[in-house]
């Protein structure tokens, strides 16, 4: 059995969350400041992803990023590099389907921090950086932690966006999710089963992973 | 010396407030949103004042025209917020460490503040693990620690119930006995600013009144809001005539024993000031009893002067329970006010 998919499938969701992750936070934590109207627009436009069916937001990236389109022609241009029909333009599809997650639940755990943890560590002296790192992430992790995982989970599993960016190649493009769908159409069942019963495997040990965090956590905070 | 001069509006809502203060405590009495805690935020670096100056011992920490805005960091006030803000994911050690970031010698100067703070025995335990005291001296030790040049007190006692509240007033008024800058000490509770502080700044509706010893706003308040402020219950509208004060609502008229100031237009007069007339006495008033309260120490009466208009509020009179036994529960009772104690307000 050639695990190429597998591999490709765990470095794109990883890439993409570690992304996700910084984006989304900085996201959410500078778009709170910003004024209701601006605020409102940006919102919406961020979550969008979330609502969209994959494959039009898959049709919307082609559009920017095809060798003809005005990011993709700039980029081959530029630097030689085509972005879509590659490994990494997967990346790009699991970043923008799966970011409103971490987006939004970060966005919720920055609203129900206490405002006033952070202005009484400024009237201390301490520098806005530290308050940040060590004050707001700390005290916001469970809503942070919870947005990582669902972005990471959402990542390993693209599948529309992810067809039409990146295609299916044997050993190039494939990821578990379209080889699933590619060996089930080919006729090929035995080995989509096998694909099958990894997937639900990755998601349980994803699963349990998550659990036995949360009871750490829980147990961590009666201390 | 801490001075003050600013302007912010917030919505509907302006604030404008002057003051100057030295070492001695300060007292901002206020009834909830009249800008008590927003003039404090200004102070910090918190909020930006539209416009003004806030300097500390010559220090500017805010000038508007000179476009000097210092971040919270730099203005070394020590900022005592209501609930305390611990930072909750740290121990009380994590929390004294923490202002003390960078100084070489800060394992021994947390320690010492332990020490001298009485929290050696929950040093490792996080703040909502503690009680209110120990957190009141946990946020107080961080505030020191990082050697404020003057001190924001937010409505520290507010959260409190009354038990509590008396042992941290203690703790926290011997603190800041040994604290040599100026102190601000926000409060809508008179006794708490009366024990504390010897002067005080009222605010009302966003507008601070010029700086006054405390006795005066007890003593001769000047004005109806002020006087609430001190706690007085009693007001009717007044009406000078000559050396005498008319109360048309009561349908009296009161002899104050002084000049009469020619913007009075009330008269206040706090209820346990109001008391039994005896044979022959002046400023007398004839009252019905409408009600009588029997509260926790002394007896609360309602009357109503014989002489008031309809819809007129009961005049208040607050006695011990004693003096109201030996009265016998009557239906009328003529009571009297010292002139010295009939307030005259604007």
């Amino acid at each position: 059995m050639d695990w190429f998919p597998l591999w490709n499938s765990l470095r794109i969701a990883a890439i993409s969350t570690v992304l996700i992750f910084f984006l989304g936070i900085a996201a959410a934590y500078y778009i709170a400041k910003l004024p209701k109207l601006v605020k409102g627009v940006l919102d919406v436009v961020l979550t969008l992803p979330l609502v969209l069916p994959p494959t039009v937001v898959g049709y919307l990236l082609l559009r920017l990023l095809g060798p003809r389109r005005i990011i993709g022609a700039w980029a081959l241009e530029q630097f030689g590099v085509r972005l879509v029909m590659v490994w990494w333009s997967a990346i790009f599809a699991a970043v923008v389907v799966a970011f409103p997650l971490m987006y939004r639940t970060a966005r919720g755990a920055f609203e129900s921090f206490d405002e006033t943890l952070s202005q009484s560590a400024q009237t201390l002296g301490l520098p806005n950086a530290w308050i940040f790192w060590r004050v707001r992430m700390p005290c916001c992790r469970q809503g942070i932690l919870a947005g990582t995982v669902l972005a990471f989970a959402r990542a390993l599993g693209e599948y529309g966006a992810t067809s039409m960016l990146a295609g299916y190649t044997p050993g190039k493009t494939a990821t578990v999710s379209t080889a699933v769908y590619q060996l089930w159409q080919t006729g090929d069942d035995a080995m989509a089963f096998r694909w099958v019963l990894v997937n639900v495997a990755i998601s349980a040990v994803f699963l349990l992973t998550v659990n036995l965090l949360e009871d750490r956590q829980r147990k961590g905070g009666r201390r | 010396m801490l001075h003050v001069d600013i302007r912010k509006k917030l919505g509907d809502f302006q604030l404008e407030a002057a003051f100057e203060t030295g070492a001695e405590p300060l007292a901002l009495l206020g009834a909830s949103g009249c800008g008590k805690s927003v003039t404090l935020r200004c102070i910090a670096g918190i909020l930006r004042p539209d416009e003004g100056r806030i300097a500390l011992d010559g220090r500017v920490l805010f000038d508007s025209a000179a476009r000097i805005d210092l971040p919270p960091q730099q203005r070394r006030a020590g900022y005592l917020f209501q609930q305390y803000a611990l930072f909750p994911n740290m121990t009380v050690r994590g929390n004294l460490l923490a202002v003390l970031r960078g100084k070489p010698n800060r394992d021994t100067l947390a320690e010492d503040a332990l020490r001298r703070f009485r929290l050696e025995a929950v040093a490792d335990l996080r703040p909502r693990q503690i009680s209110g005291g120990q957190q009141q001296r946990c946020a107080l030790a961080r505030i020191l620690l990082t050697d404020p040049r003057m001190i924001l007190l937010d409505e520290p006692l507010s959260a409190l119930d009354s038990y509590l509240k008396y042992q941290l007033e203690l703790e926290l008024a011997a603190v800041m006995d040994d604290f040599p800058g100026p102190i601000l000490w926000v409060t809508h509770d008179r006794g708490e600013a009366w024990r504390n502080c010897p002067n005080v700044c009222v605010l009302e509706g966003g507008k601070a009144s010029p700086v006054q010893p405390m006795r005066r706003l007890f003593h001769a308040p000047g004005t109806e809001s002020a006087a609430r402020l001190s706690g007085c219950k009693n007001f009717t509208p007044a009406q000078a005539e000559g050396a005498l004060v008319r109360l048309p609502d009561w349908g009296v008229t009161l002899d104050p024993g002084r000049p009469i100031p020619p913007e009075t237009r009330t008269v206040g007069i706090r209820s346990h000031t109001v008391r039994p007339a005896a044979e022959g006495e002046r400023n007398t008033i004839p009252c019905a009893v409408e009600r009588v309260i029997d509260d926790v120490f002394e007896t609360i009466v309602l009357l109503r002067p014989e002489g008031a208009k309809p819809d007129t509020p009961p005049l208040r009179m607050e006695l011990s329970k004693e003096a109201w036994q030996a009265l016998q529960a009557p239906d009328r009772l003529t009571v009297t006010v010292s002139p010295e104690d009939i307030l005259l307000l604007q």
